[in-house]
């Protein structure tokens, strides 16, 4: 990935991520919501290395702007042989069991957001049958699970559409990679205790650009998850609906 | 979540944390107070807040510009300088001063205006602090320079982190050839033999440090060896970089805290030895990579933890040159009659380089490093006794390094104190500043009892 387009620069994978690629020399097209925090990371990855740094404020909630910006992405690097799209959001499960808006909130953002976005990206690669379109998911959409399953069924359904892109664009060259992250320390995650099992975004970042580089399918970031999702997965449906998880 | 710990991991505090992520962002409001907290490598608990808040820096780690024609690096406060290092040297810069660690962010260099191996040529890092941002609890926000906001700039270098939170700062860094340094090693056989090498070496040579042997006795107090070094010249600059030169440290670690029984007289005193006659008593010349040269603990990682749960104290203090001689024989006596001797003792010379910050540590004379394992009550007497010692010689002793030194001393320590406390923020505090400032002890009170006053007791000197 030598020209990327990066959704939710700011979030603290991306930013991890972003360091990486810079350091790397690629060129970079930078996309956020706060236009304070969006130059802050791209005069970072400018000072680190990066050819080119571009950047765009805008919230991708707004659908009408994702063919807009994916055209200025392209015309601004001169095209685009890879995209991270990290942007999402936790939600609040309480929140989002009483309130029907809560939950369209992150179904919007890390659903519908992803997949108007990859609509118009996947058409673009599949032309130019080249490419690598990088996609941050979340062991939460494994299986659903009490204390988080609307945010768990957003990346489930996003895990899915990424099955059909991959199996779509396998023909045209292009590579369709899920990176499940699982406990990260972000300020997303800021407020929950800590345990072994989180990881630093740094070492999410380098899971997922090995994962990028090895034009991988779905992969679990640290590797360890896939261990422990494999047990998740296989308790039967009788039983796990009695956990407390 | 755990609190943090200083790295001598004495004294142990319980305290809240909040973590910074964009430097744009407004101070939290709290209802304690806060300090601004880094990599916590301060020793002792200048860099705790007992009961308030910890504002980690750590997420302010982005740099915002380089130029590899002028040197002037612009970064966020929680930049390492390990990370300052890694954009640099490649391009042919270096830090104009160092610590003995990287592991130490530029807001914390700032706060307790670090110095290095050149301090007899270079000063303090505060003197490359070309201008940073200040904030403070009441929202403004202040460039400070030693041309603009003089006096904030000035307090706020070696202010502890408590004039308010620093969001970025631009630091001139040096021109080098190489990443290599050609050093010498020369082993001395007392404290006057020391005094001696050490002045004749600053003349020719950029970089001084000696390590001194805590255990020898009588007439070989203060005997070691004394390393000085320049960065290598421009012959060098194709010599291959070896692997381990690249690894930054990660290397070794300690994986857990080592049983307290590991230390003891014997094996402190069988590494003096060795070290020492590691040398054959002959100087040895070699060409070496910075990093073992400037970092060879950070090869360690978590080197603190061979002190065990109990943690350690650091003692640093600077003498003049006037009653060096006769101020560290004292010192070294006293440390080595205390019990545990220190593991690693440390000599180097201070110049006469002035630092813009107010509340500075280095000053022209002679400074020397001692650890001390945390054996209780016993070493607490011993690190006031060296606290008094220094005093009594007119030097001053390291706020970053120290966990006992008493108010009074502070104040001989740092004369523009009270002008310093009209900048600290009133939202901001640290368990240093409490215990330097002890509510029972009004300092108008303090200074009519004058120097020759007895020591407070240890009471006052609770967090």
């Amino acid at each position: 990935m030598k020209k990327v387009l990066v959704l939710g620069a700011t979030s603290a994978i991306a930013q991890a991520t972003v360091r990486l690629l810079a350091a790397r020399g690629a060129s970079l097209y930078l996309v956020g919501r706060n236009a304070e925090n969006l130059e802050a990371v791209a005069r970072d990855a400018a000072t680190r290395g990066a050819a080119k740094v571009d950047s765009q404020a805008v919230d991708l909630n707004t659908f009408d702007a994702h063919e807009a910006l994916v055209d200025g992405a392209f015309q601004s690097l001169g095209g685009l042989d890879g995209v991270v799209l990290a942007h999402g959001v936790l939600g609040d499960q309480a929140e989002a069991q009483r309130s029907w808006e809560a939950t369209e909130a992150v179904l919007r953002t890390n659903f519908l957001s992803a997949v108007s976005l990859l609509t118009v990206l996947a058409n673009r690669f599949e032309a130019q049958k080249a490419g690598t379109l990088v996609v941050i998911s979340s062991v939460a959409g494994d299986r659903g699970r009490q204390s988080n399953y609307v945010y768990g069924a957003s990346k489930g359904a996003l895990n899915v559409f990424l099955q059909g892109l991959r199996n779509r664009l396998a023909k045209s060259n292009v590579a369709v990679v899920t990176v499940k992250p699982g406990f990260v320390d972000t300020p997303m995650t800021a407020h929950l205790p800590k345990n072994k099992l989180f990881a630093s975004p740094d070492k999410v970042a380098r899971g997922l650009l090995r994962a990028a580089d090895g034009r991988k399918n779905e992969v679990y970031v640290p590797g360890i998850w896939a261990l422990i999702m494999l047990i998740i997965r296989s308790i039967p449906e009788s039983v796990f609906k009695k956990l407390k998880l | 979540m755990r609190s943090p710990e200083s790295w001598g991991r004495y004294p142990r505090v319980e305290q809240t944390t909040h973590p910074l992520v964009w430097r744009t962002d407004a101070l939290p409001s709290l209802s304690g107070k806060m300090l601004p907290h880094g990599l916590g490598r301060s020793y002792g608990d200048s860099c705790l807040n007992a009961g308030g808040t910890l504002l980690l820096t750590s997420g302010l780690d982005r740099f915002i510009a380089f130029d590899p024609a002028t040197g002037v690096v612009r970064c966020e406060a929680g930049v390492t300088l390990d990370m300052i290092l890694r954009l640099a040297v490649p391009r042919g810069w270096f830090l104009p001063v160092t610590p003995g660690t990287k592991y130490v962010t530029v807001g914390g260099a700032i706060a307790n205006d670090v110095h290095g191996k050149n301090h007899h040529r270079g000063g303090t890092f505060g003197r490359y602090v070309r201008r940073f941002e200040l904030v403070r609890s009441d929202g403004s926000r202040r460039v400070c320079a030693p041309d603009e906001h003089a006096d904030w700039y000035g307090a706020t270098i070696g202010g502890l982190g408590l004039t308010g939170l620093v969001t970025w700062a631009e630091v001139q860094l040096k021109p080098i050839h190489n990443p290599f340094v050609l050093q010498e090693t020369v082993p001395f056989e007392n404290l006057d033999a020391f005094l001696k090498v050490a002045r004749e070496s600053e003349a020719d040579h950029e970089f001084t440090m000696a390590w001194v042997d805590c255990l020898a006795r009588g007439k070989k107090v203060g005997r070691g060896l004394l390393y000085r070094g320049n960065f290598a010249p421009p012959q060098f600059d194709r010599l291959p970089l070896a692997k381990s030169h690249l690894s930054h440290g990660i290397g070794l670690a300690v994986p857990m805290d080592m049983p307290s029984f590991c230390l003891n007289r014997l094996s402190v005193s069988a590494f003096n030895w060795l070290y020492y006659h590691r040398q054959n008593g002959k100087p040895q010349q070699r060409l070496t990579h910075y990093d073992p040269f400037f970092y060879p603990l950070d090869a360690i990682y978590g080197w603190n933890r061979i002190y065990g749960s109990r943690g350690f104290l650091q003692f640093q203090c600077v003498v003049p040159y006037a009653t060096a001689r006769d101020a560290l024989k004292e010192i070294l006596e006293r440390s080595s009659r205390g019990g545990l001797p220190s593991f690693l003792s440390v000599l180097k010379t201070f110049g006469d380089v002035p630092s813009p910050g107010w509340m500075s540590f280095p000053r022209q004379g002679v400074t020397l490093a001692m650890d001390f394992a945390n054996r209780g009550e016993k070493t607490y007497q011993l690190v006031e006794d060296l606290d008094r010692l220094t005093r009594e010689a007119g030097g001053a002793v390291y706020p970053a390094k120290d966990a006992r030194m008493s108010a009074e001393s502070f104040a001989a320590y740092f004369p523009r104190r009270a002008e310093f406390a009209g900048y600290v923020d009133p939202a901001f505090s640290s368990s240093f500043w409490r215990r330097m400032n002890p509510v029972s002890l009004p300092f108008s009170l303090e200074a009519e009892r004058g120097a020759g006053a007895p020591q407070p007791q240890s009471v006052l000197a609770l967090r």
